[in-house]
């Protein structure tokens, strides 16, 4: 298979190189296209337009005086180092000329353009497609199928690796400038919707330092280094990132990467028992399992905010996914419940609040993709909840229902459907709201 | 992505995919995917043809970490060259049985073969290029500035924009030049 290449695409004769040949030269390129084709023969070969001799403030050599370009004043040196930009069609009118008139003198030269204007036929745009963010899943379950991981990545794990390797896809294809973008951050607190204003480098420093709640549990380097408050919340944390950051905002994009490859690796190596290990958030802790879970979902929403000001389309996670982040948020609910309740933010308690009784619950019906059901003990956290104590019933979008629990919708805004008990339905759906955090 | 010197990177990859490390699959996928499709893009012109051969590409190489030899180049030189190879022979299988319907000679299917071969090639090496060149090149190609514009962009003198225009082309200029991938040979069973 080498015989059209040995001769090249025009099937050049080698003899046409002989001292004194004129080798043919393919014409000038037509307007930057993606045919990826080299450019058709124009008619008659034209040469290409000058462009910008008139003003060109640094010329090669003086300008000829007389009319007729005095192109033997070019010599052979600075002719070859224009043959890149002469293929390009990216010199003055005169010094095209010139290049022209001494390739029907020097083989050498005849011969460098042709492969030079050929290569300009291979520029070509990147497509810049977008790479179907599901494809990572499906190759890498059917690598993992042919050939089954003797290291596998915990199934819990899952989730946040997908949701990271998602954003990191945003953010390759986002321009420079965009890192500085404003991004309106909002969750939920007390009874009402507060927000904050951050940008897309501000987004993703946070999304970082609080991941290195989870690093530091797992003995890996805190990105916040010493700077790290103890004990500190997810929002003490990310204030003491805000304040310390210098440098250019896309800086932040590497580091976050390689902590979160670095997770996921470190996971992958663990105990068996690693899933539990208790993860810190200054006030509460969660175990590391449901911990990447928590990760996941936030990395999903930011994500959506990080879209949303730079105007790129976003797709929610992949529905098995999507089921364990509702039901992590689900199983928070009760906890949250009280957590209001005690805080008087919420209706008081109706039924026995024994552990492990049969007390008064809400079923949730999630609908759509990930979707499913929940009864939510109202009562106490302790407390079973059953499908026969319910005493009202919510039905909303999986979607919706994350857009709650990430503070993003009101309360009142977020039930498609409701029936029964209103002050039930009402402090369930303010206790999911008010999961949401900075 | 990483600080690491790429050699180290390479060398370290193989190893953890040897290793069998589901975790090293999903980086190797993080760093290589969108050059692996948009090659096979390149060759085939199809989004359901080059998801096809990404996941080829990735299996084949979960499959037998072992084929790749850091000696002779880079994981991505090697990764490319694989995805050129898989969707040139998808391009060659597809292109025969279309000329076979459709009247077309095996010289025309050659002919194809090798321009989305060297096409391919050129992207690889466009990505690869030194960013100095590139971004002369591109300047001067898609923003069609002359080389004494692309000069005053780049914050250099008009001498080296002209040097960088040659030196990019005559990277280029080598896309044609190596063979096209031959007619399938089973690689599988490696």
């Amino acid at each position: 298979m080498n015989g059209p290449d040995r001769s090249g695409p025009e099937g050049r004769d080698p003899s046409e190189n002989r001292p004194g040949g004129v080798p043919r030269i393919p014409p000038p390129r037509p307007a930057p296209d993606d045919s990826g084709m080299l450019p058709p023969v124009r008619p008659g070969g034209t040469l290409p337009a000058p462009r910008a001799a008139a003003d060109d403030p640094h010329p090669v050599l003086p300008p000829p005086s007389a009319a007729a370009p005095d192109t033997g004043r070019y010599e052979h040196k600075v002719l070859k180092a224009l043959l890149g930009a002469w293929a390009l069609s990216a010199c003055s009118a005169e010094e095209t000329a010139a290049v022209e008139q001494h390739l029907s003198d020097c083989a050498a030269c005849a011969d460098e353009a042709v492969r030079l204007r050929e290569a300009v036929g291979l520029m070509h745009r990147e497509d810049n497609l977008d790479l179907d963010p599901l494809l990572r899943s499906r190759v890498l379950e059917s690598c993992l199928d042919r050939r089954p991981a003797r290291i596998p990545v915990p199934d819990w794990a899952g989730p946040y690796d997908a949701e990271t390797a998602r954003l990191d896809a945003l953010l390759r294809d986002m321009d420079n400038a965009e890192w500085s973008a404003p991004v309106r951050l909002r969750w939920f607190e007390g009874r009402s919707m507060v927000e904050r204003e951050s940008s897309v480098a501000g987004v993703l420093g946070h999304l970082m330092t609080v991941d290195g709640a989870v690093a530091t549990a797992l003995g890996l380097d805190d990105p916040l280094g010493p700077s790290a408050p103890p004990g500190g919340t997810p929002t003490a944390r990310t204030e003491a990132y805000w304040q310390g950051t210098g440098g250019k905002p896309g800086d932040v994009h590497a580091p976050w990467r390689r902590q979160a490859h670095t997770l996921v690796r470190t996971l992958s190596y663990g105990r068996p028992d690693i899933a539990g290990l208790p993860v810190s958030y200054g006030a509460f802790a969660l175990p590391l399992r449901d911990s990447l879970l928590d990760r996941a979902f936030e990395c999903w929403v930011h994500a959506e905010d990080i879209a949303e000001a730079i105007a790129y389309p976003y797709q929610p996670p992949a529905a098995a996914h999507l089921n364990r982040m509702i039901d992590l948020a689900m199983r928070m609910l009760p906890e949250a419940l009280a957590r209001r309740r005690r805080a008087g933010l919420a209706g008081p308690a109706r039924g026995p609040a024994l552990a492990g009784a049969p007390g008064r619950s809400l079923h949730l019906e999630v609908e759509g993709n990930g979707g499913g059901d929940w009864y939510i003990a109202l009562d106490s956290p302790a407390a079973r909840s059953s499908e026969e104590g319910a005493v009202a019933h919510v039905a909303l979008d999986g979607t919706e229902f994350c857009h709650l629990a990430a503070g993003h919708i009101p309360p009142e805004e977020a039930a498609a459907g409701q029936l029964g008990d209103r002050e039930a339905i009402h402090d369930v759906l303010s206790a999911a709201a008010s999961l949401s955090r900075l | 992505m990483t600080q690491e010197a790429p050699f180290l990177w390479d060398r370290k990859m193989q190893q953890r995919l040897t290793r069998g490390e589901a975790a090293a699959l999903g980086e190797l996928y993080d760093r290589f995917a969108s050059l692996v499709h948009g090659l096979a893009h390149r060759v085939l012109n199809d989004e359901a043809a080059a998801d096809r051969i990404t996941r080829e590409v990735f299996a084949t190489v979960w499959e037998n970490p072992g084929t790749y030899d850091p000696r002779r180049g880079s994981l991505r030189s090697w990764i490319a060259d694989l995805t050129r190879r898989e969707a040139v022979g998808l391009l060659r299988l597809t292109e025969a049985e279309r000329a076979r319907t459709g009247g077309g000679t095996a010289e025309d299917v050659e002919e194809k073969v090798r321009q989305a071969s060297a096409a391919a090639r050129a992207d690889y090496i466009r990505s690869s290029m030194p960013a100095s060149l590139r971004a002369a090149l591109e300047l001067a190609y898609f923003q069609r500035r002359d080389y004494r514009q692309a000069a005053l962009d780049l914050g250099v003198t008009a001498d080296e924009a002209r040097r960088r225009l040659r030196l990019g082309l005559q990277l280029l200029s080598t896309a044609g030049a190596g063979p096209v991938p031959a007619p399938p040979v089973h690689r599988r069973a490696l």
